[in-house]
């Protein structure tokens, strides 16, 4: 079948199908000459050239140092030599998020293996498509606790799409080819190919492209017309439904399908933490982020919902709070690519598997049908509902009054002052919820952040490899002093390899996500949240941020320009100055104010029918429910 | 919670086995019994699992082992539309008094003796789980010296076998 069959209205030209089964056909270039003689190493770096891997990003070691003499000689791919394999993986996934295309992470057996578990695990929890290739100990020494040999298919095995361990260099090519495969198709996710050192060194034979051999793997990416009809007709009769959107929309590549569908029901649009950036934060329809620190508006659009419209999210606790408490009026449409997702935590009415971008066609086209025919769904009342609470709790934040750079309005700033196109990696923590917020993204793909995994040390990594694929765009890093402390050293590989990002680091001189919750419910007893000072410190005395190590320093010392900035006044102008910087990375360290809370906020394990806009302001919504 | 039984056809690749259990320990879901052999077709093998859980969950644990790779095709066998059966080897306390008491028992329940020695017999028995433990019951006051239980292998009833069609499935992506 073919998107034409459908009739389906496509905004944006047809991109590769995901469930194609063959892999090497979505490669552009022409299919590479077959070689003979050849190491496994050789038939390794063509195999990833034929894929189409244009960066890399890595570090050697025994294992693998095999591969590493070929790809030395590669023109097509380029390799960047990262300080830290963690900093490989987070660059890989970045790299993934912002061009859309495989992120690719290489390292060598043991340790270097295992320092890509967590980026491994992150990429698996948001769904990013990327291969991690590691070297093994020679085939004969696995399982003999060898110098550098850890399991890593055993550890892996939880935590990616799917793994190979490759003992034969025969098998190279359609591994490869296999691995991208797999993780590009379907639900993406991270796949990793783990190779016997004495297979990169033996003679084999390379072709391409080989035979596909995966009779067990099979994504459905069309929707059961069926469902569709079902679903339209859900959307039409409802009086209050809202479009739940989840990153599965970027991930489909949805985003003008999505716009369509919103303008043509006129229903009101929320996007999760991951799919900010699906659709145009400043769209008259867009009432925000939901979840634990969700706008009002959003958290209670589904709260009060008849109808919830899922596409590619995945009533995560985050979202959902309490989940039997959760959207208690609504039924629930749910499109999801990975069936096991539909019915996972909350049940569905109308479940639907198939590629975001394939389902929101098939919507468009049954409710034009339907429209067509004079039956259309009212939303006229819910609509003013929402306006009234979005203009009643806008998201806000109030200036410090000991005359300190609050941090909500450096990101806010940092947003404005933004070249167009620009690309935001956050940490995780307040500055990353802060980042969702006083950020507006309208593009998709200008958002990466640790969604699933919450992974402290994620930003500045993930916007190495979002500007090494996109050379030509601004990429800021939004950290926070604790984040920042955890994969800083990758500055130096961006200064070294010329990839020039901006970091803004939120120093507050603490963990400050979970110095808000121990303000909140620790009776503001701060243990071990201070990183300003050592153990002595209480952290009730007025910090200014952290400066040991000073970030100023530290940051000139790996070759970027960097910069303090701790007075309101100055704000503007350090940000301009940031921007009109390219030649070399640079790193501006905010002193913002200790206090700065993340709201609104529904308090872990509660229902969303419980937060709160601001620290003990519950929303007035008018129907008596708030005593 | 109730039981239920799943024949799971996958590709016999080093590692599949692993893959299955740890998606079972990673998801918190129970399994009574696992067995894995070959079936007809070299390319793949068969595991018949047991799991002890409600509707709905099972749904989770079918959808689970779907996205695994190697999975090719998962059936759940209805009680009533499959041949079910364990096998049991038991070594009972047997003097001469006792002997032809436990040799009655195995016939009564068609099991066989497959070993045995002054002090003891040993017993192979097969059928399905609410026999065995029938039969245990009737040799338990003889005292039950060691007792080894494979899982639940079944086959569903009548022509149709579930392995056609993964075959075919292989072929098409040779």
């Amino acid at each position: 079948m073919t998107e034409q069959a459908t009739g389906a209205p496509h905004p944006q030209p047809p991109r590769a199908r995901s469930g194609g089964q063959n892999p090497a056909a979505t490669a552009q270039a022409p299919a590479p000459a077959p070689a003979k003689g050849i190491t496994g190493a050789q038939s390794l770096i063509l195999s990833l050239e034929a894929v189409g891997a244009e960066t890399v990003f890595g570090i050697p070691g025994g294992a693998i140092l095999p591969a590493y003499d070929p790809l030395m000689d590669s023109v097509k791919v380029r390799h960047v030599l990262v300080r830290h394999e963690q900093g490989a993986g987070h660059a890989a996934t970045g790299y993934a998020q912002a061009t859309g295309k495989v992120g690719v992470c290489m390292a060598t057996s043991g340790p270097g293996a295992t320092n890509l578990v967590t980026p491994i695990a992150d990429a698996h929890m948001d769904s990013v498509p990327m291969v991690a290739i590691t070297g093994q100990v020679a085939s004969k020494a696995i399982g003999t606790d060898a110098f550098q040999e850890a399991d890593i298919c055993g550890i892996t095995m939880p935590i990616t799409k799917h793994n190979f361990l490759v003992t034969d260099p025969a098998d190279i090519p359609r591994v490869i080819a296999e691995a991208f495969h797999i993780a590009a198709t379907g639900r993406p996710g991270p796949v990793l190919v783990d190779i016997a050192k004495d297979a990169l060194q033996a003679k084999t034979e390379f072709a391409w492209p080989p035979k596909n051999d995966l009779p067990g793997y099979r994504p459905v990416t069309k929707p059961h017309s069926k469902q569709i009809r079902e679903a339209a007709r859900l959307i039409n009769g409802a009086k209050r439904p809202v479009l739940y959107v989840g990153g599965g929309v970027l991930k489909a590549h949805a985003t003008a399908e999505l716009k369509v569908l919103a303008e043509l029901t006129g229903a009101p649009v929320v996007t999760t933490l991951m799919a900010l950036g699906a659709f145009p934060d400043t769209h008259p329809q867009h009432y925000g982020m939901p979840g634990m620190h969700g706008s009002v508006a959003a958290v209670t659009a589904l709260q009060k919902a008849d109808l919830l419209v899922a596409l590619g999210a995945r009533f995560d606790d985050r979202v959902t709070g309490k989940l039997d408490s959760f959207a208690p009026y609504a039924k629930v449409i749910h499109a999801d690519i990975d069936p096991a997702e539909i019915g996972k935590n909350r049940e569905a009415d109308v479940p639907i598997v198939g590629d975001a971008r394939e389902v929101i066609a098939d919507l468009v086209v049954a409710l034009q049908a339907d429209q067509e025919a004079g039956t259309r769904g009212d939303y006229s009342e819910w609509i003013a509902m929402l306006d009234r609470w979005r203009d009643s709790y806008p998201l806000g934040y109030d200036q410090p009054d000991n005359g300190q750079l609050s941090p909500q309005q450096v990101i806010q700033r940092i947003g404005e002052l933004a070249p167009e196109g620009t690309i935001y990696a956050a940490g995780v923590g307040q500055h990353q919820m802060w980042a969702a917020h006083y950020i507006d993204y309208d593009k998709p793909a200008t958002w990466l952040n640790s969604g699933g995994a919450g992974t402290m040390g994620y930003a500045v990594p993930a916007a190495m490899g979002a500007k090494a694929g996109q050379p030509d765009r601004t990429v800021w890093a939004i950290d926070g002093d604790g984040c920042f402390q955890m994969t800083n050293q990758e500055l130096t590989t961006c200064a070294l390899n010329n990839i020039p990002i901006k970091v803004a680091i939120i120093n507050n001189g603490a963990l400050g996500m979970v110095r808000q919750w121990q303000t909140l419910f620790y009776n503001q007893r701060y243990s071990n949240t201070v990183l300003h000072s050592g153990p002595e410190a209480d952290g009730k005395q007025p910090s200014a941020g952290t400066r040991v190590p000073d970030f100023v320093k530290l940051s000139e010392a790996m070759g970027c320009e960097a910069i303090r900035c701790e007075d309101p006044a100055d704000l503007d102008a350090v940000i301009e100055k940031a921007n009109s910087i390219n030649d070399r990375p640079v790193v501006i360290d905010f002193i913002v104010h200790e206090d700065a809370q993340v709201w609104p906020m529904v308090a872990a394990g509660t229902s969303n029918d419980e937060i709160l806009a601001a620290r003990g302001v519950r929303p007035d919504f008018g129907d008596g429910e708030d005593d | 919670m109730s039981k239920h039984t799943l024949s799971v056809l996958v590709e016999n690749k080093p590692g599949i086995l692993a893959r299955i259990s740890a998606l079972f320990f990673r998801r918190g879901f129970n399994i009574d019994s696992l067995a894995v052999g070959t079936t007809e077709h070299p390319d793949i093998s068969r595991m018949t699992i047991v799991v002890n859980v409600d509707e709905q969950p099972l749904e989770q644990v079918t959808k689970q082992l779907n996205k695994l790779v190697n999975v090719l095709k998962i059936v759940e066998l209805e009680p009533g539309a499959a041949i079910q059966r364990e096998l049991v080897l038991v070594k009972v306390r047997a003097d001469n008094e006792t002997r032809g008491q436990i040799v009655e028992i195995v016939q009564l329940f068609r099991a066989k003796t497959v070993d045995v020695s002054p002090e003891a017999v040993t017993i192979e028995a097969t059928g399905s789980s609410e026999k065995l433990e029938a039969m245990l019951k009737m040799l338990e006051p003889y005292g039950i010296k060691e007792l080894v239980q494979s899982g639940t292998i079944a086959i569903g009833r009548g022509a149709r076998s579930i392995t056609d069609r993964s075959l075919r499935a292989l072929d098409r992506s040779a």
